[in-house]
């Protein structure tokens, strides 16, 4: 019963990693490719943690934490580039 | 492993599936930018958050003792999504629309994303100011 609903999860966030892909290429503005970014590493996050509960190992708690981290300081060093062509001041 | 975790696991991972691709389905499929940001930082972030529960249920019925971490992941989403989510929103606000085209808030506030003062790349118009009263330091240096 754990199998198929892994797999369930698993396509759903796979699908929408193709979804926010198609959002990356297509978005008309700026503020939607960092959005499609953001929501991309939070699909990766899930799916990190999915592959962790997969395979039965803890290891991927601390890459999906390290993703956290990078994706967070990412969208926001763009943001603050977009907003005031400077990411520290 | 106990047949109630693999219940409440079964069901968390079905939620956050369901919640992570209508998060995304609503980022490709909302019309304007501002309702998109809507979509990703409310429901994946649910989403995401139903995957780690089901995570440390699954772990606790899997060796029996409960694990933290998880958690702490939990916790650095819920904590980070929303300054995503302004951030973007800024983005959006100053670059694409004019002061004048945004509706009016109640009458003794201003929209405070436009009260700070300082250089923008944006389409509004900043009212030249002489140098003593600059806010910000001057970043010609």
């Amino acid at each position: 019963m754990i199998a198929a609903a892994l797999t369930f999860a698993i396509a759903c966030f796979s699908l929408g990693l193709v979804l926010t892909l198609w959002r990356l290429i297509k978005g008309p503005r700026h503020s939607d490719r960092i959005l499609a970014l953001d929501t991309m590493v939070i699909n990766a996050i899930a799916l990190l943690i999915l592959l962790g509960i997969w395979l039965g190992t803890s290891i991927f708690f601390e890459v999906s934490l390290l993703f956290a981290l990078v994706g967070f300081v990412s969208t926001v060093s763009y943001c603050r580039f977009l907003l005031r062509g400077d990411i520290i001041e | 492993m106990p047949f109630w975790a693999e219940i409440t696991v079964t069901g968390f991972l079905v939620i956050s599936g369901v919640f992570g691709l209508v998060g995304s389905y609503g980022l490709l499929r909302l019309p304007d930018p501002m309702t998109r940001i809507h979509a990703p930082t409310k429901a994946t972030t649910l989403g995401v958050g139903g995957v780690l529960i089901a995570s440390m249920v699954y772990g606790f019925g899997a060796t029996g003792e409960l694990s933290t971490r998880e958690l702490l992941i939990t916790l650095f989403l819920f904590l980070t999504s929303p300054i995503s989510a302004l951030f973007i929103a800024k983005v959006h606000l100053h670059l694409r629309q004019k002061r004048e085209s945004l509706p009016e808030p109640e009458p003794d506030t201003g929209w405070a994303s436009y009260t700070a003062q300082g250089p923008s790349r944006g389409v509004r118009d900043i009212p030249p100011q002489p140098p003593s009263e600059r806010v910000l330091p001057d970043r010609s240096r």
